[in-house]
């Protein structure tokens, strides 16, 4: 197989498109209040957009600014802003980086101005760490906020019981909320409107995801996974563009597929694939490029990620219906990944270990996100002991560049892999098995 | 005769082991890792290849009809004389060089004093040499760096101030000849040295000489025999420097493994605390690697933490772990951070603490550090290595024996007195089987 130019490959359709929106979504914002909009502050993880949509209001969301930073190379300053001004070394990285943003001026992460938020909406509280970073923007910003209260799965399932307490608050907090921010009132058509887009969108992600059971894989569902579930986990889900986005994709590697290729990487078409990962935990965001060269670089593909399923596990068959939009809504939230307990996440990752044919399990372990780490030891021993498989378990952060230490992971990569091939020889001696 | 060499290129030393086709060691061999790598992996190899020829040496002197103290002595002493003519040889390098950098316009009108200075140094440092190669002689170190730069600084430091000269200016020259020196690995046939060595022992050792016959023809023999390198294997963190293919490096993790299961068949638990990193490895009854952790964030808690505190307490790293075994208590040390702990050691010295209970109380909470390690990869399994330079601190292994019977029970415990080449050990039967495919 011909290695085809990094710069060919950023012509993929699909990638234009997704540019484009991001682009789009960042100019609204900077202009919302020229244009009369009105904005709302939202997490990725159990985000309303499509109810959002309802009300015209756009959608800013801070952990993506952090990201989208973090990628940039910007959130070291940032967050040694948010140091100086008080917040503590072990504070999540992603509202560092927000609040030292905010602090040096709020320009978002490609240099426009972002817009003060007019509602900040808490969609999910998961992750308690995102209360928190909400106490201290409404601090700024003194605005509303509406918080919906996302019961934890401790005994690993959804009850109608949870259904109905979220769809309680989404129907006497959050929308009557919205409504008077806005100055819209609620309308149910439209929201189903927006759902079923959602659905459509949904469908084909999956498709994509799911393709990662071939041999070889045509994507990375982690490195490249991060770039697929954007449109989704974000301020596009119910748009026509969303729907668009994930036509596109799903043609582009359904041609993959079909001609036997392995994932697009920033080197081109990675030639070979020889090991087949499930990856656990989210990537570090300021050297993406050089962590996921670690991989790319020996061969090694991520087949199934549980990062790329924070906003939502469409692959276990849930969708948004408009025929149950509110419904839908809080199971969607209920449903999140970091909304899972322990147990449920290692069967998730047993699933996907057995399913996509994986060689082993690599946890990249966050410093400053607890609500991933805690337990991710207990989830590696369960998962070598169920499938046999080689675990491994690494360290860094989201998107402070201090706790990204290259010559030490690619190490322990390397040593990991090499540990893959000696266990795939198993039976032989070790050394023969070199 | 074939050899399969392994070396491990560590952040503290250079390590290499040569194997025979019977997997037996014939030789190891070590030096500092420098920061040049590759002058560390040749005089490495050297070294190992040069303790390989003393086995032969030993396996040859088997057959000869004498006392086996004698024969050990006999090897012994062949040694020193060897180590000594290599040792006079460097300083005649480094000498040389000194006078090549003691050029120039900064040395300007004072070249021929500074010149006459360094003559006069070396003529004490080689006047100096035969006594720290002779029987018993104590050495801080065996590497040349070391041993050079110790006897130039206190014989310097006089003759600067006898020439009056600038004893800075000295050890500026000093400074950036041995640099130079140091990079330069070992030239020359080392059979033809060990020859040497051989004529110059039976020149100055009359009470050897009813011996000579019978060694002769063996020492000849031994010296003649080609030791063929059929395959190097490296690891470690250097790794990527090594100047062979991709094929030929393996992770110092599997290294770790197999050497450990090498040792001791029985493994299951490896602990490893090296200069840089503390790794614990999991290994299956083939010394397969099943589960590894290390520090990655932080290296709290690895060799340096020891050096460290050696620079801080102003003594030899080596001289630690004896201290530390005299103590009567054990002062308890909080801190997991290196230069945190740096402070308590001089906090807890203020508050008149003895020095002997402080070190004792640093080595134990570099092995809790190890401990928690150890945890994170799976717990400690019978049997249990303990590897790496650390495992040469007795005061640490002592802590570690305690600590291991505390939260696991009666477990045998392997440290080996070669622990320090385990990866190199590892590498080089990576190396062997490479072949045997």
């Amino acid at each position: 197989m011909t290695n085809i130019p990094a710069a060919q490959t950023i012509k993929d359709s699909s990638m234009l498109k997704q540019k484009e929106m991001i682009t789009g979504n960042y100019s609204k914002l900077e202009t919302a209040a020229a244009d009369g909009r009105k904005v709302v502050a939202t997490f990725v993880p159990g985000n309303l957009n499509e109810l959002i949509m309802c009300f015209d209001m756009l959608n800013n969301l801070p952990e993506i600014n952090a990201i989208q930073n973090g990628m940039r190379k910007k959130t070291g300053g940032y967050i040694m802003e948010a140091e100086k001004r008080g917040h503590s070394e072990d504070v999540c990285t992603y509202v560092k980086a927000d609040l030292g943003m905010i602090a040096k001026g709020n320009i978002g992460p490609d240099g426009q101005k972002l817009p003060d938020p007019d509602l900040l909406l808490l969609s999910y509280t998961g992750c308690f760490t995102f209360m928190k970073w909400f106490e201290l923007l409404r601090e700024q910003y003194k605005c509303e906020t509406a918080m919906l209260h996302v019961p934890y799965q401790g005994d690993g399932q959804v009850t109608q019981n949870m259904v109905s307490y979220v769809v309680k608050q989404i129907r006497e907090e959050v929308i009557p909320k919205l409504e008077r921010v806005s100055g819209v009132k609620f309308d149910i058509d439209r929201l189903r409107e927006n759902l079923a887009r959602s659905a459509r969108a949904e469908e084909d992600l999956v498709w994509v995801l799911e393709s990662a059971k071939a041999k070889p894989s045509p994507i990375d569902a982690y490195f490249g996974g991060v770039y697929y579930i954007g449109p989704i986990f974000t301020a596009f889900r119910g748009t026509e563009d969303a729907v668009e986005y994930y036509r596109l994709l799903r043609a582009e590697i359904g041609e993959r597929l079909a001609r036997g290729q392995g994932p697009v990487t920033p080197a081109g078409d990675m030639p070979s694939e020889r090991y087949r990962l499930v990856v656990e935990g989210p990537p570090n965001w300021t050297s993406f490029r050089d962590f996921w060269k670690m991989f790319y670089e020996e061969g090694a593909v991520v087949v199934a990620s549980t990062y790329s399923k924070v906003g939502g596990l469409y692959d276990l068959g849930f969708r948004h219906d408009p025929d149950r939009p509110l419904e839908s809504l809080a199971e969607y939230c209920l449903g999140c990944y970091t909304n899972r307990n322990l147990p449920a996440r290692i069967d998730l990752i047993e699933k996907y270990m057995d399913e996509y044919q994986a060689d082993g399990l690599l946890i990249n372990s966050i410093k400053s996100c607890n609500s991933f780490s805690a337990g991710q030891l207990l989830v590696l021993r369960e998962i070598e002991r169920r499938t046999g498989k080689p675990g491994a378990f690494i360290e860094s952060d989201l998107v402070d560049p201090r706790y990204f230490s290259p010559a030490n992971i690619k190490n322990r990569l390397e040593s990991y892999f090499q540990m893959v091939d000696q266990r795939r020889a198993g039976g032989k001696s070790a050394a023969r098995a070199a | 005769m074939h050899a399969f060499i392994g070396i491990d290129l560590g952040s503290t030393t250079t390590k290499a082991v040569v194997l025979d086709e019977n997997m037996d060691v014939l030789g190891r061999g070590i030096t500092n890792s420098r920061a040049n790598y590759d002058t560390a992996c040749k005089v490495a190899k050297y070294e190992a290849l040069l303790s390989a020829r003393f086995m032969l040496l030993q396996r040859g002197l088997a057959s000869v009809a004498a006392a086996e103290v004698r024969l050990e002595d006999f090897l012994g002493s062949l040694e020193r004389s060897f180590r000594l003519g290599q040792f006079v040889e460097q300083i005649e390098d480094l000498e040389a060089t000194c006078l090549e950098k003691a050029k120039g316009r900064r040395f300007e009108g004072r070249e021929e004093a500074i010149a006459e200075a360094i003559r006069e140094i070396f003529v004490a440092l080689r006047a100096d040499a035969p006594a720290l190669f002779a029987r018993d002689a104590r050495r801080k170190s065996d590497f040349f760096r070391d041993l050079a730069g110790s006897r130039f600084m206190a014989v310097g430091q006089k003759i600067a101030k006898a020439a009056n000269i600038s004893y800075d200016l000295l050890l500026n020259v000093y400074d950036k000849a041995i640099i130079e020196v140091e990079n330069r690995p070992p030239s020359g046939d080392v059979t033809e040295k060990l020859r040497r060595a051989f004529e110059r022992l039976i020149e100055i050792s009359p009470e050897l000489a009813d011996l000579v016959g019978q060694v002769s023809a063996p020492v000849a023999a031994a010296l003649a025999a080609e030791i063929e390198e059929v395959s190097v294997v490296g690891t470690g963190y250097g790794r990527v420097t090594l100047p062979f293919p991709k094929e030929n490096i393996r992770s110092e993790i599997l290294c770790h493994g197999l050497g450990a299961h090498m040792m001791y068949p029985g493994t299951r638990t490896v602990l490893d605390i090296g200069g840089q990193d503390t790794k614990a490895i999991q290994v299956d009854d083939q010394g397969i690697v099943e589960n590894f952790q290390m520090n990655d964030r932080c290296a709290a808690g690895c060799g340096r933490y020891l050096g460290y505190i050696a620079d801080e307490m102003n003594m030899g790293v080596h001289e630690l772990g004896p201290l530390a075994m005299q103590a009567t208590r054990s002062v308890r040390i909080n801190s997991t951070c290196t230069v945190f702990a740096g402070a308590e050691l001089r906090d807890r010295l203020a508050l008149g603490e003895k020095r002997e209970d402080i070190i004792s109380g640093l080595h134990r909470a570099i092995i809790l550090r190890a401990m928690s390690i150890i945890s994170r990869s799976g717990g400690v399994r019978d049997e249990f290595t303990f590897t790496g330079g650390v495992a040469k601190n007795e005061a640490a292994v002592k802590e570690l024996r305690q600590l291991i019977t505390e939260n696991y029970g009666d477990v045998v415990i392997n440290i080996n007195p070669d622990s320090i080449y385990t990866g190199a050990l590892g590498a080089a039967a990576f190396a062997r089987r490479a072949i045997s495919q």
